[in-house]
């Protein structure tokens, strides 16, 4: 196909998860809304309260850039593991797979419409946060960036998950027993300062510290990790995932017998 | 003619190792009506697998008008259209949706997507149910659903995977003279099916392929010429007793008023009705066996009573 045709494929693609994210807002759109809004209202409001200042911030202030990290992380990586496994189980992938389009365009058209659902997502936190504070962003570029950079990275792993998933336990296995711990433990409640020497120094080797800890700088200026070292871990990581995800598509694992 | 299919000495082994194409070489001609027909397990899946690029084959070629499906993928699939034999379409969308989109994937611009869907559902008869989920619609809808899918984007060669398995006579009939109608305007067709008649009756050239390898390649008339044994089926005007024997037929009883006789080609059938007449058997009609073919394909694979 043409670069015409390859955007026309890329377009349905994306309106295609755009429109299934919306069809289905109720299972996309409102749990994490309820599910942070109770962060707020206990973690923030209730035990915040009675919590010293973080690195010189408030905690509830501190808690907001972690929080709406962790709803871009889960919402982006659940989107297209449980979109692109659906459409392997349902076999209807076999549509895209038995046209001319190319594997670039089927990997892009999922990681768009999984970036779109982490940052409705995102935009939904925020809003409900600006309830509980108010926000002020230092770097709105860094923080576009942190956003993006991060939903694209947990799109190919949500990508890789589907591609090697079989039934459905299998895409709920990693986001349960890898990414809510990493998630939990890559800063976003706590400063790793708070931390003893050696689970500090552990902690550098959880990728979504860089994450969380760039998107805390974006937003309020502070970091536990310096902002050039958190954005190269990011893109290594992006990088190295997406590569992963090609080769995968390109091989067909799991699609093409 | 041009060919729309070549296929050369194609071989799938799989990684349990199973050999499911032991050098398939096959060659269908532009504007053709083929079938290609085989037992459960006789490689015709996969066949069609590879040829619409699901399934990698271990060794061989496929070309589709000329165009080298592992060299130049993209335009090799855009010339084809596939009606799997499976649903395969997401039940939660509703049937424009599936059309338009899978116009989409071939590159069409929305409007012309969605002027063809439209078209196409509508002489599928889909118009009524095409803002529906389509997981509401019957059996029979699905299967004229996905051929409009495969249509949308005007398929020079179309591949119909069983697609009347479980469809009513009505529908079935309906969807075959959508399926020739294409044929008659220019698009290559080549179909699988369990109901052998339906081959007999659409197809112009057959391919029967048994334990991954083709036994028979053919036009249908010569084909069917080289049938040695006619069977006819005989109606009782009252049941009968004993059978006679005639030297060479095999008479069969069907059921109390119904016999079946296998004839060799070239027999006077006077010979059965004056053995008939003798034993006092009355017959009310005759009339030769529909699905000639059946026996053809039955013998060729050398499994009698073996489903296709």
């Amino acid at each position: 196909m043409n670069t015409h045709g390859n955007l026309t494929a890329l377009n349905t693609i994306v309106m295609r998860e755009i429109s299934r994210i919306l069809r289905i807002w109720g299972q996309t759109l409102v749990p994490p809304a309820i599910t942070m809004t109770l962060y707020f209202v206990i973690f923030g409001n209730l035990i915040g309260s009675q919590i010293k200042d973080m690195n010189g911030i408030r905690y509830m202030d501190f808690i907001v850039p972690g929080l709406i990290m962790m709803s871009v992380i889960q919402n982006s990586y659940g989107n297209i593991v449980s979109s692109f496994f659906g459409s392997k189980f349902q076999r209807f992938i076999e549509e895209i797979l038995v046209s001319p389009t190319p594997n670039w365009v089927i990997l892009s058209g999922y990681c768009i419409g999984a970036i779109v659902r982490g940052l409705m997502v995102g935009a939904i936190v925020l809003v409900v946060a600006l309830f509980f504070t108010r926000l002020e962003v230092k770097h709105p570029l860094i923080t576009l960036l942190t956003l993006f950079i991060t939903a694209l990275t947990f799109a190919f792993a949500g990508f890789i998950n589907a591609m090697f998933a079989k039934k459905f336990d299998d895409i709920s296995i990693v986001p349960t027993f890898i990414l809510t711990p990493l998630t939990y433990l890559g800063g976003v409640f706590y400063s790793i300062s708070l931390l003893p020497p050696f689970w500090e120094k552990v902690s550098h080797f959880n990728p979504i510290l860089y994450m969380v800890s760039a998107f805390r700088y974006g937003v309020l200026g502070k970091s536990d990790v310096p902002i050039g070292t958190s954005l190269a871990v990011m893109i290594l990581a992006a990088v190295i995932l997406g590569a992963y995800s090609s080769w995968l598509l390109v091989r067909g694992r799991g699609l093409r017998n | 003619m041009a060919q729309a299919l070549e296929i050369t000495d194609l071989k799938k082994t799989y990684d349990t190792g199973v050999s499911a194409l032991k050098g398939v070489s096959l060659e269908v001609a532009e504007g053709d009506f083929f079938a290609l027909l085989g037992p459960n397990g006789a490689g015709k899946s996969t066949l069609i697998g590879a040829i619409c690029s699901l399934v990698r084959p271990t060794a061989g070629s496929i070309r589709i008008f000329g165009h080298d499906l592992a060299r130049d993928r993209e335009t090799a699939l855009g010339l084809l259209g596939v009606v799997p034999q499976e649903i395969n379409f997401n039940q939660f969308e509703k049937p424009f949706d599936i059309v338009a989109n899978q116009a989409g994937f071939y590159g069409l611009p929305r409007p012309l997507a969605r002027e063809r869907a439209e078209r196409y559902l509508k002489q599928l008869s889909l118009w009524d149910k095409a803002f529906v989920a389509s997981r509401t619609l019957s059996g029979g809808m699905k299967r004229r659903l996905m051929i409009a899918r495969a249509m949308v984007h005007e398929p020079k060669l179309l591949i119909l995977d069983e697609p009347t398995a479980g469809v009513d006579i009505e529908i079935r009939r309906s969807m075959w003279q959508f399926v020739e109608q294409i044929n008659r305007d220019g698009t290559t067709v080549i179909l699988t099916t369990h109901y052998l008649e339906e081959a007999e009756q659409l197809c112009r050239n057959i391919a029967i392929i048994d334990k991954g390898e083709i036994v028979r390649k053919s036009d249908m008339k010569s084909l069917l010429a080289s049938l040695d044994r006619e069977t006819f089926v005989l109606d009782l005007v009252e049941a009968c007793d004993a059978l006679p024997n005639v030297e060479g037929v095999t008479l069969r009883r069907i059921d109390a008023l119904t016999l079946e006789a296998e004839v060799p080609k070239g027999t006077e059938l006077n010979l059965v009705f004056r053995a008939l007449d003798s034993a006092g058997i009355r017959l009310r009609s005759l009339r030769n066996k529909a699905n000639r073919l059946e026996e053809l394909f039955l013998a060729l694979v050398d499994r009698k009573g073996h489903a296709a």
